[in-house]
C-alpha cells in the first residue's frame, strides 16, 4: 500500500500548491521522487514526532493541507496530544498517515506494532481514521480524506486486489450471498486471510462478508444492518485490539438498533500471547487471525 | 492611550476577573502582561501571536478586550459556565487566538509551523509566540528550535517570560534553567536579553532583532517578576495558585494605582 499512496500523492496532488508533505525521517526507497517533485513543500522534520504534528497543524492552521507520514505506531502514540490539542480541537486539515498498522512490521517488534491506533484515533474530535483492506479500496479512502478540510489518519498495510466476487462501496466492500446465514465483517488487509478462508470454505455462499474502512463508524451501512438482521450470527476480523475496534463497534450499533444476536464472535489482536515475537504471520497466527483459524471459526457457525 | 498607563489599566482588569471569579493564575499574568503589550499592540496586520503559556489567559484576555476583539459584556463572564473565555483560552472562539494552548509545550512547534508558511508563501508575516520559562522544559521546546534553525526561519519571534518561578520550585532548581540564554544561542537562536516590564526596551529589541535578516530564528528572554505591581505577590510561588480575598483585591488595586496612574512613577 505504500507505494501506491506514495505513487497516488505523486500522480495526483504534487503540484496542489496547498499540500505539504512532512516525513518523520522516514521514506528511503520510496518517497524519492516524491521529494523530487515537491521541492519546498517536501519537509524532513527529522526524528521528533511532536514538532513535525505541531508543525503541521501551525501550517494548516495557514490555509495548507499537510500529510505528516512515518510508521504507523510513531506517528500515532508519541504525538497524540499534537494531534487532539492543535490539530483536532481546531479541525485542521493533517492527514497522519501510518505504513505498518497492526502487526505489519512483524518481527521488528513490538514498538513498531500499532494494535491500538484506531481506538487512541478514533475518539478525537472530527477525526476520520482509513484502514483499507484492499489495494483498490485505498483510492476511495484517499479521495475521500483529501476531500476533508479536517483532521485524518490513514493505516497502511500490505496491499492486496480486492477478490473479484466483492463490489467496492463508499465504506468499504461487500459479497452479499443469497443463502445468507452468517455476516463477517472485516477491517484492514487481515480482510485477505478471511477472503481467502472463504473462498475454500463450503458454506461460502452462506456467508456474507463485508469490510469497513473508516471510522469511527456511527451508523451501520443498510446492507450489514440487513444481513445482520437476516443471520443473527456475526463474526468481525481486525488486526486491532478488541477494546475500541471494529467488533466493539458493531457489537453497540447493533445493540442499539435491537439487530437480533445469535452469536457474535469477534477475532481480534490478542498482544503478545507467551510474549514471544516473529513475523506478521506469526503475530496474526496467535491471535487467530490465520486463515486456517477463522476457517474453523466460521465452521462453528455450522 | 500611553503604554505605560496600558500596563495599568489591564493589571486591573486582570485583578477585577480573578477576584470576580475567584480564581488563581494571577501571578503569571501580571508576569507577561507587559510582555503582551509590546507584542501585541505593535504587531502587524497578518502578523500571528500564540500565547504558549495558556494559564495566562487573563492576561490575553485583557488585551484582545482592550483591542476591541472581546466585548465588554463577555469579560464578568470569565471562569463562569457557559463562557467563551475558560482558564485556558479555548479553541475556534477569536481569529485572534489561532491556537488553543493549556498544555505546555504546544505553541513553539505551531508558531514553527506558521513561520514555515510564511516563509513558503513568501510574505513577510512575523509569527510570535509567548512562552514561560518552565514551559521550556519541555521537549518539544528542542525539538521545535532544530526545526526553526534547520528551516531557517528568522520570521519567528519566541518571547520566553523569564520569571525563575515553575510550579513547584525554582526554575534553576527543578531541572536547571532551559530558559537560559547560552542554551538559545547554542541551538543556533539570534538571542537578546530585556527587561520584561519595560516596554520600550521590549519594543525596541523586538524591532531591532526583526530587522536582522539573518537566516536566525529570534528570541526574547525577558527578565520578569511573577505578581508584577503588587508587593504581596512579586517572586511568590504562591501567587500561581491563590486567589485574592476582599482585602488582597484592596490591596493589589491601591497599589497598582500608586505604581501605574501616579505621575512621575516608573
Amino acid at each position: 500500500m505504500r507505494k501506491h499512496f506514495s505513487g497516488y500523492i505523486e500522480n495526483n496532488l504534487a503540484n496542489r500548491d496547498d499540500l505539504i508533505f512532512i516525513t518523520g525521517d522516514l521514506g528511503y526507497a520510496a518517497l524519492e521522487n516524491l521529494q523530487a517533485k515537491m521541492g519546498p513543500r517536501f519537509i524532513n522534520a527529522g526524528v521528533a514526532e511532536q514538532n513535525m504534528v505541531g508543525v503541521a497543524a501551525g501550517m494548516a492552521s495557514q490555509g495548507f493541507s499537510v500529510i505528516c507520514y512515518s510508521i504507523a505506531p510513531f506517528v500515532v502514540y508519541r504525538c497524540l496530544e499534537q494531534m487532539r490539542n492543535d490539530v483536532c480541537f481546531h479541525n485542521l486539515p493533517v492527514y497522519i498517515v501510518g505504513n505498518g498498522g497492526g502487526y505489519g512490521y512483524g518481527i521488528m517488534g513490538s514498538s513498531h506494532h500499532a494494535i491500538e491506533d484506531i481506538a487512541v484515533l478514533s475518539g478525537l474530535p472530527d477525526i476520520a481514521c482509513y484502514v483499507p483492506a484492499f489495494i483498490d479500496d485505498m483510492n476511495t479512502c484517499m479521495t475521500d480524506m483529501f476531500a476533508r478540510r479536517g483532521p485524518a489518519y490513514l493505516r497502511l498495510g500490505l496491499g492486496k486486489p480486492m477478490p473479484a466476487a466483492f463490489t467496492p462501496t463508499p465504506w468499504g466492500a461487500m459479497k452479499i450471498a443469497a443463502g445468507n446465514k452468517l455476516t463477517v465483517i472485516a477491517q484492514g488487509p487481515v480482510a485477505n486471510n478471511a477472503t481467502e478462508a472463504l473462498s475454500k470454505n463450503p458454506h461460502n455462499e452462506s456467508i456474507s462478508f463485508f469490510t469497513i474502512n473508516k471510522m469511527p463508524l456511527t451508523t451501520l451501512p443498510a446492507e450489514i444492518a440487513t444481513s445482520i438482521a437476516e443471520t443473527g450470527n456475526v463474526l468481525t476480523i481486525e488486526e486491532h485490539i478488541s477494546i475500541g475496534g471494529l467488533g466493539s463497534t458493531v457489537a453497540l450499533l447493533a445493540s442499539e438498533a435491537a439487530l437480533p444476536i445469535k452469536k457474535f464472535i469477534s477475532l481480534h489482536a490478542e498482544g503478545y500471547p507467551g510474549k514471544k515475537y516473529g513475523s506478521q504471520a506469526y503475530h496474526q497466527q496467535l491471535s487467530g487471525l490465520d486463515e486456517a483459524n477463522i476457517s474453523h471459526v466460521i465452521n462453528s457457525y455450522f | 492611550m500611553k503604554p505605560i498607563t496600558l500596563q495599568g489599566t489591564l493589571r486591573t482588569k486582570i485583578l477585577e476577573m480573578h477576584y470576580n471569579a475567584n480564581s488563581g493564575h494571577i501571578g503569571c499574568s501580571l508576569s507577561c502582561i507587559d510582555l503582551m503589550i509590546a507584542i501585541w499592540k505593535y504587531k502587524n496586520p497578518g502578523d500571528t501571536f500564540i500565547l504558549s503559556k495558556g494559564h495566562a489567559a487573563s492576561a490575553l484576555y485583557t488585551i484582545m478586550n482592550d483591542s476591541g476583539d472581546i466585548p465588554d459584556a463577555d469579560m464578568p463572564t470569565f471562569y463562569k459556565n457557559g463562557t467563551d473565555l475558560p482558564a485556558h483560552p479555548a479553541p475556534l472562539k477569536y481569529a485572534s487566538i489561532p491556537f488553543a494552548t493549556g498544555s505546555l509545550g504546544h505553541g513553539l512547534p505551531l508558531a514553527a509551523g506558521i513561520a514555515k508558511a510564511a516563509q513558503i508563501k513568501n510574505n513577510t508575516n512575523i509569527s510570535y509566540v509567548l512562552m514561560s520559562d518552565g514551559e521550556t522544559n519541555e521537549g518539544t521546546t528542542w525539538e521545535a528550535c532544530h526545526f526553526a534553525v534547520a528551516n531557517k526561519l528568522d520570521n519567528l519571534l519566541v518571547v520566553i517570560d523569564r520569571n525563575g518561578l515553575q510550579g513547584f520550585g525554582n526554575t534553576d532548581k527543578v531541572i536547571g534553567d532551559t530558559a537560559a540564554p547560552h542554551l538559545w544561542e547554542a541551538m543556533g537562536f539570534d538571542v537578546k536579553i530585556a527587561d520584561g516590564h519595560d516596554i520600550k526596551q521590549l519594543v525596541e529589541t523586538k524591532n531591532e532583532l526583526l530587522t536582522r535578516k539573518n537566516g536566525k530564528p529570534k528570541v526574547i528572554i525577558a527578565n520578569t517578576v511573577k505578581g508584577k505591581g503588587i508587593s504581596y505577590m512579586e517572586n511568590k510561588l504562591d501567587w500561581h495558585y491563590l486567589p485574592m480575598n476582599e482585602q488582597q483585591y484592596l490591596q493589589a488595586q491601591n497599589e497598582i494605582n500608586t505604581r501605574y496612574f501616579q505621575p512621575n512613577d516608573q
